[in-house]
Parts: C-alpha cells; structure tokens; sequence
C-alpha cells in the first residue's frame, strides 16, 4: 500500500553540472573581482573627486576631465603616446627581419640566437640606464659619435625635439627581441611541403616570404601586435629611468603623467591621475576591443 | 585538547600584544638609508637608550625616495612613535590632516624657542610647533680658488662683479657655473637665491605661499637677473641632461669654475679629487641694494604623529634630539650644521664659513620645493628648467606657472 516515494535529489545533486565550473572559476574569478574590477570602478569613482589620498573626498563631477582638456602636459603626452605607438611598431617588421636572418642551419645558430634574444631578458631598467649612458654627453658612445660627425654634441635626453624618439629606440631594442622570438617559433611550424610546393612553382624570394610564409606567420603576427601595442601604452618604466617625464615634461607619457599627479613626490592629486587613468583606459579598451572582435571571429571560422 | 591548546594560544598572544603595547617603547620611522645618515641616526638612538634605559627604541630605515610616498600610507594607517621629515610648508598637509601632534610643550618645557630659534618660524604653523630640527646645511657658490686666481679675479660681492666675472671666465674658455638640472630641483636654487636677493624674504615667501601672482613685473624682475647669465651661455650645455652629481666632472676637470650648491656637495667634489685649497665658499652676491641678506637652508626635523601610541615617550627623545649634546654629535657625524646655537660649533671650513653666514641671516628660506606647495614647486622647477633652455620663452612660462597657482592656492 505504501508508496516509496523516490527521494528528492538534493540541490546540489540537481545543479552539479552547472554548478561545477562556476566553483572551479571561483578562485580566479574572485582574484579577478578584486584586483581587475573593483578597481576599475574604484578608479572611475574618484576621477569624479578631487582627493589629495588623506583628506575627505570632494565631488566635483566631470571637474578633473574638463581640467585634462585644458592641461598643456596632456596633450604632450597624447601626442608622444601616439609616436610610441607608431614607431614601437616597428619592432614587428625588425623582429621578422631577424628572425629570418637567424632561421637557418649554422653551427652555433643556437647561441647567436640566444644573444640577440638577450635584451628582452634585461630589466627595462637596466636597458633605460644603458641608453642614458649611450647618450650621454661628454661621455656617452652616442654623443661622442655624434660629435665626430657633426662637430657638435647632441644631448638626446636633453632635447625635447629628439628626447621621446631616444626613450622609443631604447624600447625597441628589447622589444624587436621579443618579437623575434615570437616569429622563431612561428617559423618552426611552417609547413615545409607547402614550401616545398611553391618553389616548384617557381616561388622564391620576397614572392615565397609575402605569399606562403608570412600567411602562415599570421597568428605570430597577431601575438606580435597586440603585446607590441599594449607594450606601447604602458611605456611608463623607461620614461621614468631616462628623463623623468623632462626636459620640462617634454617627454611625458599618459602612464607617467598619471604616476605623477597621483603617486610621485609633487603630485597626490588622486582625482585627477585617476580621470588620467580613465582616459588611458579607454584608449586601451580600443584596442582591447579590437583584438578580441578579431579572436572570436577566428574561433567562429575553426 | 585541541581547546585548552587554542586557549593557551590566545592567552600567549594576548600576552605578547600587551607586552609590544608595554609603556618604555617607542618606534621611530625615518628615511636615513645613506651610509653616513644612518651612522648619525644609529649612533643618536645608541645614546638615547644610554641616556634613558626603561625605553627601548624600535628603528625602522626606509629608503629615502621611497619614504615620501610610504609616510603617507603609515601615518594614516599605523602611525610609529617619531617621523622624520621637514620644516616649512612640507609639513603643511599633515599638520592641516592633523596627522602631527602639537609638540609646543616640549620647545617650552626644555627652552628651545630661544635655543632653536633659527629655525622656530618654519616649525611653527598657526602659532604652535609641529616637530623639532636637528640639523641643516647652508647654500651658497662654490668655486675653484685656484682657477680664479689664475685668471685675476676675486670672489665677487655684489651682481655687477659676478657678471665681469662670469664674462672673463667665458672669455678664457670656462664656462662660469656648472650645473645638472634634470632632477630639476638645482634650477631652484637659483630662483631662491635671485629672487632673495631681488625681493627679500618677505616677497619670497609671498610668492611661495601662493599669494602673489607669476605674472607679478618683481617676479619677472628675478628672470631678468637669470636671463643675463643665462643668455650669454654662462651655465653649462646639455645640463638638462646631467643629475647634479655628474656636474661635478666639469668643476673638477677644470671646464667650470662656479656652482651654486648645497654644502653636501662638498664631499663629492673631494672624492672627485679636489683638494681642500682648491674650493672657495661663496656668500650669493648683492643684487638690490640695502635688502635685508636671508639664505637657503633645508631644516631637517623630527615629529610625533597623531596617532603615535607612547606619545610621552616620543616627546623625552625629540627632547633629546633637540639637546646641544645630541645636535653636535649628530652633525658631527653627518658633516651638516646643528640647529640648536648652543651646541659646539663645526670644525669643517666650509660649515665654520655656513654658520657664520647663517647665523647673520634674516631669515631662512627651506628652499624652494620645500616652502611651496608640492605642486607648484614641480611645475615650477619645469618652468625654471625650460627658462634655463630657452630663455626667450619666460612670458609663456610665468603665465603658465600661474596658471597653475591659480589652481592650487584656490
């Protein structure tokens, strides 16, 4: 007469499935929410303050970001942000002639490799110290070329002419490394049958490079890109070592310019490095958005 | 078990956070990372615990460029016994956060406002003390002795035989001045010493307080004086590019003959193989006639922070440091003037020459980075430095300078 009635699976038995990458993620994801998000918002929320980190905060609205538009020092780093971004990008081209350079079967191939992989193994720092001295005047190899040449020095880090284009060149040496790096790898998952293909069809030189290798560098190329890009935008580490944002701020960054109003010695203007780090974010996010459109289309098409 | 375990646990910690609360410790947080600071600032603490044994002394060194970012954080959120820091309108935003205690007690109690009293108005704000100063060093030109010699000129007293000077060094193929200006802060100097020497103190610190305008004619007045040493190439080239260490080279090589300085460059100069003989001090010449003479001299100081737990403790050593005994012996050590008249006079010849000169000043300005605001003085210096580059450009510099003021002293 009694039924047995089945137990109610219990809710967790119910949700398992759904429930199992949620808590996998969970750590990650909370690590995430943190250190990536919370201050995301946090930083969005006092750029519409003006807050010196010890007293209280006053709401002034879109104050700092109507202030940006007015600041001198804003624009000069705009501007240099977009040469860096520009010319920093010539570390791909470079990257790839190297790598092709090195791509072959020599005895001792692996340590010539290895010595011009060698700048992106040295801090930026030390790379910033190297150049500094290399352009040094009275001293530095730099100048003293220079001098020989032209007959008169040429102080790089003093000349706000030709100071952002000396910080970029000391930032492509390491970075042409690791893109060549990038394309080394790229170049050793090359199909050779479809080499061997094209230069029966009578393929060879800059035809063979445009047309069958570089296609097959394409995600190399990609990678490439977007650390260069990125690389570009938080140019923060060499500005500091080699000028200091000088001579009189003339070779300001966004990221420098934002450590300098909110963090260095002079500044702890909290409200307005954060509308920086907006601003600085959301040229970011262009980019950002840009790539991961482009990613998801590739995951669509395999 | 595991209970009475966690017990024993608590009560051991417990005993251990009331033992580290225990009246007779107090911790000092200080930025004295170079080696002779810090030989000064061990050998002080020594004698502070030998002179008061029931206090023990906690000593944290932080390093120095990092400590101005590090004491905002600490004081705010775990404030030591004793900060050091600096006098004058550096230590303004604390005082304002009330983060400094009020320490007037202590400069009554042991006689300092008579003691200290070079040093008492850029300690005091809103009629009370903040924190007490153990020592300073004096600014002023030095030069080659041999070099001037040898050209025929003396040291010159007022603006007109500094100019005659700069033009007969320039002539002989010295540059006049050395100088290295990309930390900016040496183009400060020059601007404090001009417009000292222009205006008087008064003016200077009017303008540091943020109450005259840049565009004001006595401040263009100042760049005027600058732009006729600037202009005809008497500064060295490049100096944009070089600290204020690798200007030395020039003056010791002979290719400079002049830099205006603080005294901590003599021992640079030295190392760099100048002897004793070789460098001559300097009073920063006369510019306007009859104005009162006041110098630059960098006060560094003491002060207990507003949240210090054995705050009684803390005011027995700022006390202490404030003490002729412990101020001799402290600049003894650190080569740099004391701040209490009472304490023994230096052996140096460049510090005798300091006190002298300090001593018959009107007034002491904290230098230029330390009387204004922290922001004005880094746009400032910038200013300073592109004046320095491109002397033609000092009407857009001022007027953006006081752009700037406008903003900050709202």
């Amino acid at each position: 007469m009694t039924q047995a009635v089945s137990p109610q699976p219990s809710f967790w038995k119910k949700n398992q499935q759904k429930l199992a990458p949620w808590l996998f993620l969970a750590p990650g994801l909370l690590m995430f929410v943190i250190y990536v998000l919370v201050p995301i918002f946090e930083s969005i929320w006092i750029s519409f303050h003006d807050w010196d980190g010890l007293g209280a905060k006053v709401w002034i609205g879109l104050g700092n970001y109507a202030e940006l538009l007015q600041d001198d020092a804003f624009y000069t780093s705009l501007k240099n942000n977009i040469i860096w971004l520009v010319l920093y990008l010539l570390s791909i081209p470079a990257g790839l002639a190297v790598a092709l350079f090195l791509n072959q079967t020599v005895p001792g191939i692996r340590l010539y490799k290895s010595l011009f992989f060698f700048p992106f193994v040295l801090s930026q720092v030390v790379v910033g110290l190297m150049f500094t001295w290399f352009y040094a005047p009275d001293f530095g190899l730099f100048s003293k070329l220079i001098e020989e040449i032209t007959g008169q020095q040429i102080a790089i880090l003093a000349d706000e002419r030709f100071v952002t284009y000396g910080i970029i060149v000391a930032g492509l040496w390491p970075q042409t490394a690791y893109c060549m790096i990038l394309y080394l790898t790229g170049l050793n998952n090359i199909n050779p049958e479809q080499v061997e293909a094209a230069r029966m069809d009578g393929a060879k030189g800059l035809k063979l490079l445009w047309y069958v290798i570089l296609p097959q560098l394409a995600p190399a190329t990609f990678i490439a890109m977007v650390v260069t890009v990125i690389g570009s935008l938080r140019s923060f580490d060499l500005v500091s070592i080699m000028t200091a944002g000088g001579p009189y701020g003339s070779s300001q960054v966004l990221s420098y310019f934002m450590y300098e109003q909110a963090l260095s010695e002079y500044g702890f203007r909290m409200g307005y490095g954060a509308a920086i780090a907006v601003v600085l974010f959301l040229i970011m996010m262009i980019f950002i958005t840009l790539f991961i459109v482009r990613m998801i289309a590739q995951e669509r098409n395999a | 078990m595991t209970f009475i375990q966690g017990l024993q646990g608590l009560a051991l910690s417990a005993a251990f956070i009331s033992s580290a609360a225990f009246a007779g410790e107090i911790t000092i947080n200080s930025d004295h990372s170079d080696p002779v600071p810090k030989k000064a600032m061990e050998e002080l603490i020594a004698d502070f615990q030998k002179a008061n044994p029931d206090i023990k002394v906690k000593w944290n060194n932080f390093d120095h460029e990092g400590y101005k970012s590090a004491i905002r954080n600490f004081l705010t959120a775990d404030a030591p016994d004793v900060v050091a820091w600096y006098a004058g309108n550096r230590m303004e935003p604390f005082v304002k956060a009330n983060l400094f205690a009020d320490v007037t007690d202590v400069w009554t109690a042991n006689g300092l406002d008579d003691q200290l009293k070079s040093a008492s108005t850029s300690m005091t704000i809103d009629g009370k003390k903040w924190g007490v100063p153990y020592t300073y060093y004096q600014w002023g030109i030095y030069y080659r002795k041999d070099i001037f010699a040898q050209q025929g000129i003396t040291p010159p007293k007022t603006w007109d035989e500094l100019v005659a000077a700069c033009a007969k060094l320039k002539a002989a193929g010295i540059t006049p001045f050395t100088i290295g200006t990309k930390a900016l802060w040496p183009t400060a100097g020059w601007f404090d010493y001009l417009d000292l020497r222009v205006n008087g103190y008064d003016f200077h610190m009017q303008l540091t307080s943020g109450k005259v305008p840049y565009t004001d004619p006595r401040v263009k007045a100042v760049f005027e004086k600058w732009g006729e040493l600037v202009k005809p190439g008497y500064f060295v080239a490049n100096h944009a590019a070089i600290d204020w260490q690798d200007a030395i080279p020039q003056l010791v090589q002979g290719k400079a003959a002049m830099y205006l300085m603080g005294n901590f460059a003599v021992a640079t100069m030295k190392d760099g193989g100048l002897k004793e003989d070789q460098i001559g001090f300097l009073q920063f010449p006369q510019i306007t006639a009859g104005l009162p003479v006041s110098e630059e001299a960098p006060t560094d100081t003491f002060h207990i922070p507003a949240g210090a737990k054995n705050k009684d403790d803390a005011k027995k050593f700022l006390a202490y440091v404030a003490s002729p005994a412990a101020q001799s012996k402290m600049n003894a050590t650190l080569g740099q003037l004391p701040v209490n008249n009472k304490a023994d006079k230096p052996k140096d010849v460049f510090l005798e020459q300091g006190f002298e000169m300090l001593s018959k000043a009107q007034a002491l300005a904290q230098f230029y980075d330390r009387d204004a605001n922290a922001e004005m003085a880094k746009a400032g210096m910038e200013g300073f430095q592109e004046f320095m580059v491109k002397p033609d450009k000092v009407d857009a510099i001022l007027a953006r300078l006081d752009k700037v003021r406008q903003r900050v002293y709202k």
